[in-house]
């Protein structure tokens, strides 16, 4: 607490709710969403052209 | 070699399960090496290598774990070669992630983004593996080649990271390519190196 060296990005003192350690932090969720969203994106045309190649090849 | 030729239609098979996988790949690509145009770069490489080796596959296990194996692996032979520099790939979206009650700044995507390209490589495919792709910690074990326990300790220590990180708003701006950083990748990947190949020779 002593040592805390605030810069001047520092919000203001008094905010009630510091990120609580609990077992779902509040950006668990992101992570997965954020690979979902990966996940949603179509397919690049690149990649329907390299795997309807593989068959030609042997 | 004694693996018995695959039927046509067992091929028919191995192709479709691998079209499946191609997103899976993708998002798990991206989450390890930042930038969209590398990360695909490395699914093709993938493709190619799980399709050649496709007699090595057995049918009926996961496709999404087995395929994840060699993705890892050609990623790390590339990191090694000094092709991926975990770049932040500054077109992703801003898009609000979370918006902490009592915090000024919402959490983005590309923050959470930025965060997880700051963690050392073998943390950040743990954390991708359980926290994103869903695997369990026996699963994601068996992906990177060690023991349950490490992989439970490794995304332990990359959340905690995290957490820091995003509730600070401690995250690094930009890529982190400076030298330092860069060197202290290099070093750690030695040691995942060191398990390379386990899963896949099982």
């Amino acid at each position: 607490m002593t040592a805390q060296a605030p810069s001047e990005k520092q919000p203001a003192p008094g905010r009630s709710k510091e990120a609580t350690r609990k077992d779902q932090p509040e950006w668990a969720n992101g992570l997965k969403r954020l690979y979902d969203s990966v996940v949603e994106e179509d397919i690049p045309d690149s990649f329907k052209d390299l795997l309807s190649q593989l068959d030609a090849k042997d | 070699m004694g693996a018995e030729k695959r039927t046509a239609s067992e091929k028919a098979d191995f192709k479709r399960e691998l079209t499946e996988v191609v997103p899976h790949l993708r998002a798990f690509a991206r989450g390890l090496c930042g930038r969209a145009d590398m990360a695909d770069d490395l699914v093709q490489e993938t493709l190619l290598k799980a399709w050649a080796a496709q007699e090595r596959f057995q049918p009926g296990t996961s496709m999404r774990a087995w395929t994840f194996v060699i993705l890892r692996n050609a990623y790390l032979t590339d990191m090694r070669r000094n092709r991926f520099r975990g770049e932040y790939d500054e077109t992703v979206a801003e898009r609000v992630l979370t918006a902490p009650a009592g915090q000024e700044e919402p959490i983005h995507l590309s923050d959470m983004h930025r965060a997880l390209l700051t963690l050392p490589p073998e943390r950040r495919e743990a954390l991708l593996l359980v926290g994103a792709g869903g695997f369990s910690y026996e699963e994601a074990a068996n992906i990177c080649g060690c023991a349950v326990g490490t992989i439970k300790s490794r995304v332990g220590r990359a959340r905690a990271a995290l957490n820091t990180m995003l509730s600070d708003g401690s995250i690094p701006k930009r890529s982190i390519d400076d030298e330092t950083a860069h060197r202290a990748i290099l070093e750690e990947l030695d040691d995942v190196a060191a398990g390379q190949g386990v899963a896949a020779r099982s």
